[in-house]
């Protein structure tokens, strides 16, 4: 056989399989599988857990508006005022309304069995809310809430129909009410204010990213520290690759 | 100083005679061929992920609670309490779906090289051996966390068992200990995961590598180069054409390991779920009896299987058939140095009907993957739009089942019949960069 014959074959080879491995992985991170169950499409919540003002507010909003009925159990006062650069001071003072101590988990004081009575389910916990759902999910849910007189609570949620949660955050982005399609009577075509809030629509769009911003971060803590080291590890490789490479070269020298 | 070393290092050899022997027949004299490719990068992976494996797997049960009441709970400690745990367990999770890329990649390699052909069988089967060792170990590991994807995938895969006649329903209940999934099936599980299946693992490793080293490793040209010309720089009596194991292919290595690190690293560090795909959504809510997930799936890599499960129509009312297809998709596998009766093993000299054969079964393999992972359920509604989405991906899953097995079948025939057009294969290796 011929060099040339060779490389035909060899580029037979190639061109059949590293394709279909290139597929393969396209196929493996294009089509991620979905987060929840088919509905409306989601919004982008453009959460980003390194912008610490963002964080800070979100808290603000968490602690102001959510922590009545849902912990984040497995989030420390201590361990959140560290991360997203607050004092112990601003932390019990100013977020902590419940008499934990510092070190403490964050425990809302929501009986859970009454809370069901009251609701027809428990608040949820929302430690891991974001990583169950995804951040866009939750950013779009808390854009989805409407008046709804047929609900037993008076409120529903485009994304998640029937859902058993009054809307809090009502004062801030106002009433929003629905329109249905035309000739039906439960489906809804678009979400109108009906009231005006105390904000506007942009500062409450902005209100509710730096709410699931804040949620994203207690999802996974560690992210803040991945992405701090990532960046030195990868470097680190990159340096170690080389060097491995050069050596293998010197050592293959004589291999022909 | 040095000196030191070296008697520590004579001490040592001078009261274990078989040391330096053993240190000689496996890596300074075991002569590889010299034409390894980037194909041959992933045996050593393999060996490197286990390593990973097994030591953070030793720090993640320092603080993991086996218990349906403390494992969701524990997971989170060890996320958000225990120094570094987070970056034990992102490598213990990624390496475990790191684990299969190499080995299906390592597997693919045995079947692109012939590398399971005569004198290689009984490595092909050792290999087989490790990699089923591999699927009930990783099984039980995603059920340790006890998310709901965990409960729920643990519960369906053993509920396969229950399609056996007769002693099926008693066989589901022996293996989880209960009748649902709970404190019994958790504490055996992790009891297998950490202790019983690591010790089977690593004894199969050995007598892969003993069986191999025993006839010596293939190449890209299919070449034995025991049978060709003898006498190297290193030793008149060994295959002119093998190079030592160490230094040359140690030292190769290093960089796979290199760039395989930079891969493995740049996923623990900035995308350890893999958008859902290394850990899924679902797992993040604890295992909950009475919350179904809206689609049970198993991790990945064991989608493909998964899907051949679900393809296979009942029959004579049973569903044991898909469950049996399933066994037998992996145990073609484990014969396959018996379907393929052709004496050129690379794909170099084979004939074109190999080439695409394989080709097309690489992408049944990722077909029913995609059909395994819900992956068509998602794009078959968004290109053809309001069609039954059953009878598409049943007829789609199951010519990819056909073709899956089809393969085996043309291969014996291809090859039986004396079908295969093959071309020379040269007397050396090829050297090409």
């Amino acid at each position: 056989m011929t060099k040339r014959q060779f490389l035909t074959t060899r580029g037979v080879l190639m061109k059949q399989f590293l394709p279909s491995l290139a597929l393969a992985f396209g196929l493996l991170v294009g089509a991620a599988p979905a987060h929840a169950e088919s509905g409306p499409a989601l919004l982008s919540s453009g959460a980003n857990v390194s912008d610490q003002a963002s964080l800070q507010r979100g808290a603000k909003l968490f602690f102001d508006y959510c922590v009545g009925c849902h912990s984040l159990k497995y989030m420390r006062y201590s361990r959140m005022a560290a991360d997203i650069g607050l004092s112990e001071q601003d932390v019990m003072q100013n977020l902590n309304f419940t008499g934990a101590r510092f070190d403490d988990p964050v425990i809302s004081h929501m009986p859970a069995a009454l809370a069901a009575q009251w609701f027809g389910k428990a608040p949820p916990d929302l430690s891991l809310e974001v990583s169950a759902k995804g951040a866009d999910w939750v950013y779009t849910y808390l854009n989805s809430f409407y008046l709804d007189p047929h609900s037993p609570i008076g409120w529903n949620n485009t994304l998640l129909p029937n859902a058993a949660m009054p809307f809090p955050l009502s004062e801030l982005q106002g009433l929003q009410t629905a329109v249905m399609k035309p000739g039906s009577q439960d489906e809804v075509e678009k979400l109108t204010l009906a009231h005006p809030g105390s904000m506007t629509p942009a500062q409450f769009q902005q209100a509710t990213r730096d709410l699931t911003n804040f949620l994203d971060y207690v999802s996974e803590p560690a992210a803040l520290q991945r992405h701090k080291y990532g960046i030195w590890v990868l470097l680190f490789l990159v340096v170690f690759t080389l060097l491995a490479y050069l050596l293998k070269k010197e050592y293959w020298k004589d291999v022909h | 100083m040095s000196n030191v070393f070296s008697n520590i290092g004579d001490w040592i050899t001078e009261r274990s005679p078989g040391l330096m022997p053993m240190y000689r027949k496996h890596l300074t004299e075991y002569y590889a061929p010299k034409n390894f490719n980037l194909w041959y990068y992933f045996g050593s992976l393999a060996f490197l992920v286990l390593i990973n494996q097994i030591v953070t797997g030793i720090f993640l049960t320092m603080n993991y609670n086996p218990s349906a009441a403390g494992a969701f709970d524990s997971v989170q400690y060890i996320m958000r309490d225990v120094q570094w745990g987070w970056l034990i367990r992102y490598m213990h999770s990624t390496g475990a779906s790191l684990f299969f890329v190499v080995v299906f990649l390592h597997m693919f390699r045995g079947i692109m090289y012939g590398s399971y052909k005569k004198p290689r069988e009984l490595v092909w089967l050792l290999g087989m051996l490790i990699y089923l060792a591999l699927m009930a170990e990783a099984f039980m590991g995603y059920v340790l966390p006890w998310g709901n994807m965990s409960f729920w995938g643990a519960k369906v895969i053993i509920s396969l068992f229950g399609t056996i006649p007769v002693i099926g329903n008693g066989l589901v209940e022996w293996i989880m200990g209960d009748f649902l999934p709970g404190d019994a099936t958790l504490n055996r599980f992790f009891a297998l995961h950490v202790i019983a299946l690591p010790l089977v693992l690593l004894l199969l490793v050995v007598l892969h590598l003993a069986a191999l080293h025993e006839v010596g490793s293939n190449n890209p040209d299919g070449v034995e180069i025991k049978k060709g010309p003898k006498g190297n720089r290193w030793s008149p009596l060994a295959p002119a054409d093998g190079i030592p194991f160490h230094p040359y292919y140690t030292v190769k290595d290093i960089v796979g390991v290199g760039f395989f690190l930079l891969i493995a690293a740049f996923i623990i560090f900035f995308a350890p779920t893999l958008g859902g795909w290394f850990l899924e959504h679902d797992n993040s809510i604890m295992a909950n009896n009475l919350i179904t997930p809206a689609e049970i799936k198993p991790v990945w890599y064991f989608t493909p299987f998964y899907a051949i499960v679900r393809m296979i129509p009942s029959f004579m009312g049973s569903a044991v058939w898909g469950v049996l297809a399933m066994f037998g998709a992996i145990a073609v596998l484990f014969l396959l140095p018996w379907f393929d009766r052709g004496k050129v093993k690379s794909i170099r000299y084979r004939g074109t009907g190999f080439k695409v054969a394989l080709a097309v079964f690489v992408l049944a393999f990722m077909g029913l993957g995609a059909v395994g992972a819900g992956v068509t359920a998602e794009v078959i509604p968004e290109w053809f739009g309001n069609v039954n989405l059953t009878t598409w991906e049943n007829l789609f899953g199951r010519v990819m089942t056909a073709l899956y097995f089809g393969f085996f079948a043309f291969l014996w025939a291809y090859t039986y019949f004396g079908w295969e057009k093959t071309k020379p294969v040269p007397d050396r290796v090829t050297m090409h960069d």
